[in-house]
C-alpha cells in the first residue's frame, strides 16, 4: 500500500544498484597515515549535524513522555466532561478540550506510551528475526540462502496494509494488552525483511574478510565465528535500519488504530485521537492538529535519526 | 659509454613547425575533504605525427590523469589544473572555450579506456554507440552511419560485424568489447589516439591481439599514439619512446631500445628488474621496496628517495632537475649517469 | 526474453496460489464460528447465515473440507464471482463502480509524481550538494516522515475547510477537480520517494565510466545527460513507478477514506469499519491479483529497459 511506503524500503531499492567507480579521480590517492575507526569517523561527522541533535532530543523527549507522562501534564486524559466539549484552553489544558470534553494535550501526552511501546517492541522483535534469518542466510549461503532469500522476497511482496488488515481482523479480543501485542506481532511478522536483507549482505561482506578466514583456520567453530566476528559487523547497519523502521512502525500502528483495526479505546493512541479529531474538524481543529503534530514529530525524529546515522556510517555518499 | 651529462633542462628542443601534441609543465591537484593531493607535478612530454609514446607508471603515478587532462574530461571538482599548457598543433587546449574544446575530442584526439565493459553504455547496442559519434559529430545520416559503423567494426576485426550491430556490450567477450571501444575511438579519424591501459582487463593471449591491432591501426591510419600502461612487457614491441612517471612527474624519458638497454633512473631500473625473464634463470625476481608515496604528502627532494637504493643526502634535500644524457634522453635523478653506467644492479 | 517472461509468469502463478491460500486460511482456519468471524460483532440473520454457509461451503469441515472450500473460492475468484457483501450487494458490482474513481485518483497522483518528483530528482541529481538539492532532501524527508493519516486530514482541514480552495470531500461520482487535492496528497508520498530515487540514480550514473566515454566522444552535455545518463538512471525509477501505480490502482485506503471518495480503498475502509467480512475478503483477493499482475508487468518492463537482465 502506498500509504505505508517506508523510507527504509525505498532506500533499500536504491541501494540494490551498485555504484561504479569514480572516473577522474586518480587511480589511487594515498591513504591517510593514521588509521581511524569507522565509528570514530561517524561520530565526528554526527557531532556537527544539527539534524542529529534535534532528532535525538525529540526521541529522548518522547521516550520520557512514554515513561512518565505525568511529568508533562498534571491532567488526567480520561477525565472527560461533555460540558467542556471543545472548550478553550484553561488551567493545565493548554490546547483546550476535544469533542468528548477531554484535555487534548493530556491525551496526546498519554498517547506516546502506546506508540513507543509498539514501535520499540516491534523493532526489537523485527531485529531479532532479521538478525537470525540474515545471519543464517548470509553465513551458510548455498541452498539455505536461496530458500531464505525467496522467503524474504515473498514476504516483501505482500502489501503491508492489506496483510495487516487480514491478520488483525482475526483478533476479536477486547483485551487491551492482547490487542497491543497483536499489533506488535503483525508489524514484526510483516516488517522484518528489509532489516534481514541488510544483515545478510553485511554478513556476506564480513565473511569474505581475511580475519574470518584466519579465525576459521585457527579452528574456531561456526558459532564462535558468527558470534565474535560476524555479528559485530552486521550490528551497526541493522541498528540504522531498525531506527528508521521504528519510526515506520509507530506510523503503522497509528494508521491501523486510525482505521479501527489496531488499538482500540480505552487505550489512548494518536491514531485514534486523529480519527476522532478529524470527524469534528469543522467545530475545532486543535483535537486533530495536536495528536497529528505529536505523531508526525515522533516519526520524523526516528527517521531523521536513522538517516543521519546512516549518512555518517556510509561515506560513499558524503 | 659515450653518453655523458651535457646540460640540465629545459626539455628537448622543439622541431620546426612544433610538435603535434605537447604537454608543458602540467600541474594538477585533487581537492578532497581529506586534503589536497598533488597528482601531477610538472609533467612535460610531446608527441610527433606517426609515433608511439608509451607512458609508464604504477597506479597513482598520474599517467591516466594526464591523459584525461589532454582530453579535457577531468572531473572538476575535485580536479584542479593549477598550471601548464597542453598544446595541440600550436593551440593551447587549456585556454580554449569549452565548445571548441569539445570539437577537438574524438575528432582530433580520441581515447580508449581500460575497462570496456563499464566504459560502454550498458543499455545501448554497440552499433548505436559507434554510430552516435558519426551522426552527432559528423552529421551523417542514419544509413551512412550504419554503413560506416560496419566498416569500422570490420577494421578492428570483429567477426560478422554487420550481424552484431544490435548486440549490447555485455554480449561481447572482453577482447571484442575492447575492439568495439577502439572502433568507436576511430570513428572520426583522430590524429592522436590515447590508449589508457587498453589491455589490463584482458587475458594474456587477447592482450597480444589487441596490442597488435593497435600497432597495425596506428600504422595504417597514420595516427600518433600515446600508450598508457604499467606493464613494461606490453611496451617493447609497440612504442618508439617511453616516458616513465612517478608521483606525478616524468622521471625518465628515452628511446625504447636505449631505455631497455640501460635505464638511467633507479625507478626504471627497478621496474625492469622486476619483469620475469625467460633467459635468466635461477635468479631471484627483484622488487622495488616500499610503497608509492602518499600524494598528499610527497617526500621532500626526490620523491623516489625513500625507496631508492642510490639515495644519498642530496636526494632528501634537493629536487633533481631533468638531466639530459648524450642522445637526448632525460632522467630526473641526481645520479643519472651513475645509474646508467651501473649495469651490475 | 520469452523464457524470461515465461519464468516470471510461472513464479506469479505460484505466488498467486500461495498468497490466496494464506489469505483464505487466515480468514477461515481455526475459527470457532466462521460465520460470526466474517460478520464480526454484528448479529447475523438466518438468511445471511444460510447464504454464507452455502457460499463458502461451511458445512464441509476438516482439512479436506478446507481445501475443497479453498479451491471453490479460487474457482469463483477466477470466474469473477466475488459473491455478495453482508448488505446484499454484489461485490463485483461494488468494485466495478469503485474502480474508475480509483483509477482517476491514481492517474492524478502519478501525474504529480512524474511531473514534479522525477523532474526535481533529475535536477537535484545533476546539482548534487547544491542549495536546491539540499532543500529537496529536507522536504522529501518531511513528506516521507509524515504519515498519511496526518497529511490527509490536515490538507483536508487547511485547504478544504480553513481556506476552501478545494472541496473538502469528494462524495459520490466526483469530478476531476474534487479529486485534485486527494490526488496530490496521495501523490506526495510517491513524489518524495521517486524524487530521492531519481536523485540517487542520476548522481550515481553521472559518475559512471560510460559518461566519461560519452564526453570523450565530444558529445554536447545536453545529450550526455539527456540520453546517456537519463536512459540508465530512469530504469529503477520507472520500475518504482510501475510498482507504485499498481499500489495506487488497488486503492488508497486512508486517502479515499478521509476524502470520502467512493473508490476501492474507500469500500475496503467501509468494509473494515462495518465489519463486512465477505466484502473485505473479496476486495483483498482482487487486490492481491492486481498487485501480482502489477509486479509481473514491472518485471517485464525492467527486462525491456535493461538489456543486461534480458539475457541472464
Amino acid at each position: 500500500m502506498s500509504d505505508f511506503e517506508t523510507v527504509a524500503a525505498t532506500e533499500d531499492q536504491a541501494a540494490r544498484r551498485g555504484v561504479s567507480g569514480e572516473p577522474g579521480t586518480p587511480d589511487r590517492v594515498g591513504v591517510p597515515q593514521r588509521p581511524r575507526s569507522l565509528a570514530g569517523d561517524a561520530w565526528r561527522d554526527l557531532r556537527h549535524k544539527p539534524v542529529f541533535w534535534i532528532s535525538l532530543v525529540l526521541v529522548v523527549l518522547v521516550a520520557a513522555m512514554a515513561a512518565v507522562p505525568s511529568l508533562f501534564t498534571a491532567n488526567d486524559p480520561r477525565d472527560c466532561l461533555l460540558s467542556r466539549q471543545h472548550a478553550a484552553a484553561s488551567g493545565g489544558a493548554v490546547f483546550g478540550y476535544d469533542f468528548q470534553g477531554c484535555d487534548t494535550y493530556a491525551r496526546a501526552v498519554y498517547g506516546a506510551r502506546a506508540s513507543l511501546l509498539v514501535g520499540a517492541l516491534s523493532a526489537l522483535l523485527t531485529g531479532a528475526v532479521a538478525l537470525v534469518v540474515g545471519m543464517v542466510a548470509g553465513y551458510f549461503g548455498r541452498w539455505v540462502d536461496a530458500v531464505l532469500s525467496r522467503v524474504i522476497d515473498i514476504v516483501l511482496g505482500i502489501p503491508l496494509l492489506l496483510a495487516a488488515i487480514v491478520l488483525l481482523k482475526r483478533v476479536s479480543t477486547s483485551s487491551d494488552t492482547v490487542r497491543l501485542f497483536a499489533v506488535i506481532f503483525v508489524l514484526a511478522v510483516l516488517g522484518w525483511t528489509t532489516a534481514a536483507r541488510v544483515v545478510r549482505s553485511s554478513v556476506i561482506t564480513a565473511k569474505e574478510q581475511d580475519y574470518v578466514a584466519a579465525a576459521r583456520m585457527l579452528g574456531a567453530g561456526n558459532g564462535r565465528i558468527m558470534w565474535r566476528h560476524i555479528l559485530p559487523n552486521a550490528l551497526a547497519p541493522a541498528i540504522v535500519v531498525l531506527t528508521i523502521a521504528l519510526g515506520s512502525f509507530i506510523a503503522a500502528e497509528a494508521t491501523l488504530s486510525f482505521l479501527g483495526i489496531g488499538l482500540k479505546a480505552p487505550t489512548i493512541s494518536w491514531g485514534i485521537e486523529i480519527d476522532a479529531g478529524r470527524v469534528h474538524m469543522r467545530e475545532s481543529a486543535t483535537p486533530l492538529v495536536v495528536p497529528s503534530a505529536f505523531l508526525a514529530l515522533t516519526v520524523l525524529a526516528f527517521i531523521m535519526l536513522g538517516d543521519a546515522i546512516r549518512d555518517a556510517f556510509d561515506p560513499k555518499l558524503r | 659509454m659515450t653518453e655523458s651529462v651535457v646540460r640540465p633542462t629545459p626539455a628537448s628542443p622543439t622541431p620546426p613547425g612544433g610538435h603535434l601534441l605537447e604537454v608543458r609543465d602540467l600541474h594538477v591537484e585533487f581537492r578532497t575533504g581529506e586534503g589536497v593531493a598533488k597528482v601531477i607535478n610538472g609533467v612535460s612530454y610531446h608527441l610527433d605525427p606517426g609515433e608511439t609514446l608509451a607512458v609508464l607508471g604504477e597506479s597513482g603515478s598520474g599517467k591516466s590523469v594526464t591523459a584525461q587532462a589532454i582530453m579535457g574530461i577531468l572531473d572538476t571538482p575535485p580536479a584542479v589544473i593549477r598550471s601548464g599548457q597542453i598544446r595541440y598543433r600550436g593551440r593551447d587546449l587549456l585556454t580554449l572555450p569549452e565548445e571548441q574544446r569539445r570539437q577537438v575530442r574524438g575528432k582530433e584526439i580520441a581515447i580508449i579506456f581500460q575497462d570496456a565493459l563499464s566504459a560502454l553504455n550498458p543499455v545501448f547496442p554497440v552499433g548505436w554507440q559507434i554510430g552516435e559519434t558519426l551522426r552527432h559529430r559528423d552529421g551523417m545520416s542514419r544509413a551512412d552511419a550504419r554503413r560506416r559503423t560496419v566498416e569500422l567494426m570490420d577494421l578492428v576485426r570483429i567477426p560478422g560485424a554487420a550481424g552484431r550491430l544490435g548486440d549490447h556490450p555485455h554480449q561481447f567477450s572482453g577482447g571484442m568489447r575492447q575492439r568495439v571501444m577502439i572502433a568507436m575511438a576511430l570513428a572520426l579519424n583522430p590524429k592522436v589516439l590515447i590508449a589508457d591501459e587498453p589491455t589490463t582487463a584482458l587475458d594474456v593471449t587477447v592482450q597480444a591481439q589487441i596490442m597488435d591491432l593497435l600497432a597495425d591501426l596506428r600504422r595504417d591510419l597514420d595516427m600518433a599514439m600515446i600508450l598508457i600502461t604499467h606493464d613494461l612487457g606490453v611496451v617493447a614491441g609497440v612504442a618508439d619512446r617511453i616516458a616513465v612517471m612517478y608521483a606525478g612527474r616524468i622521471v625518465e624519458h628515452a628511446d625504447v631500445r636505449a631505455l631497455y638497454r640501460a635505464p638511467a633512473h633507479p625507478y626504471t631500473k627497478g621496474l625492469l628488474a622486476s619483469i620475469p625473464r625467460l633467459d635468466v634463470r635461477g635468479r631471484e625476481l627483484s622488487t622495488i621496496r616500499g610503497l608509492p608515496p602518499n600524494l598528499m604528502r610527497i617526500p621532500t627532494g626526490c620523491p623516489f628517495h625513500p625507496r631508492c637504493p642510490y639515495a644519498r643526502q642530496v636526494c632528501v634535500d634537493v629536487v633533481p632537475d631533468d638531466l639530459v644524457l648524450a642522445d637526448g634522453r632525460t632522467s630526473a635523478c641526481h645520479f643519472a649517469q651513475e645509474v646508467h653506467d651501473d649495469r651490475a644492479r | 526474453m520469452f523464457r524470461f517472461v515465461l519464468r516470471r509468469l510461472l513464479q506469479m502463478v505460484l505466488a498467486f496460489f500461495g498468497t490466496t491460500l494464506i489469505v483464505y486460511a487466515l480468514m477461515f482456519a481455526g475459527q470457532g464460528d466462521p460465520i460470526q468471524a466474517l460478520a464480526g460483532e454484528r448479529p447475523v440473520t438466518p438468511a445471511q447465515r444460510a447464504y454464507l454457509t452455502e457460499k463458502f461451503h461451511l458445512d464441509r469441515t476438516g482439512v479436506g473440507g478446507f481445501f475443497y472450500r479453498y479451491f471453490d473460492y479460487l474457482r469463483n475468484l477466477l470466474q469473477g464471482d466475488l459473491g455478495q457483501s453482508l448488505t446484499g450487494r454484489s461485490i463485483g458490482d461494488i468494485l466495478a463502480a469503485a474502480w474508475p474513481v480509483t483509477v482517476k485518483l491514481a492517474v492524478i497522483a502519478m501525474a504529480v509524481t512524474i511531473l514534479f518528483g522525477v523532474t526535481a530528482g533529475v535536477l537535484a541529481g545533476i546539482r548534487r550538494a547544491s542549495l536546491f538539492d539540499n532543500a529537496t532532501l529536507v522536504l522529501t524527508l518531511l513528506v516521507l516522515g509524515i504519515p498519511t493519516i496526518v497529511l490527509a486530514p490536515l490538507a483536508q482541514y487547511l485547504l478544504g475547510v480553513r481556506w476552501p480552495l478545494f472541496p473538502p470531500t469528494a462524495g459520490a461520482d466526483p469530478d476531476l477537480y474534487a479529486l485534485l487535492l486527494p490526488g496530490i496528497v496521495l501523490g506526495s508520498l510517491s513524489l518524495a520517494t521517486a524524487l530521492r530515487l531519481t536523485r540517487t540514480s542520476v548522481a550515481e550514473n553521472l559518475r559512471a565510466d560510460y559518461v566519461r566515454t560519452a564526453r570523450s566522444k565530444g558529445l554536447v552535455r545536453r545529450r550526455i545527460i539527456g540520453v546517456h545518463v537519463l536512459r540508465n538512471s530512469l530504469i529503477p525509477v520507472i520500475t518504482f513507478l510501475g510498482v507504485e501505480l499498481g499500489n495506487l490502482m488497488s486503492g488508497a485506503i486512508i486517502t479515499e477514506g478521509v476524502f470520502n471518495i467512493p473508490g476501492v480503498g474507500f469500500n475496503l475502509f467501509r468494509g473494515i469499519r462495518t465489519e463486512d467480512g465477505p466484502l473485505v475478503v473479496g476486495i483483498v483477493s482482487v487486490l492481491v491479483v492486481v498487485y501480482l499482475v502489477a509486479n509481473l508487468v514491472v518485471d517485464v518492463l525492467y527486462a525491456v529497459l535493461d538489456p543486461r537482465i534480458r539475457y541472464e
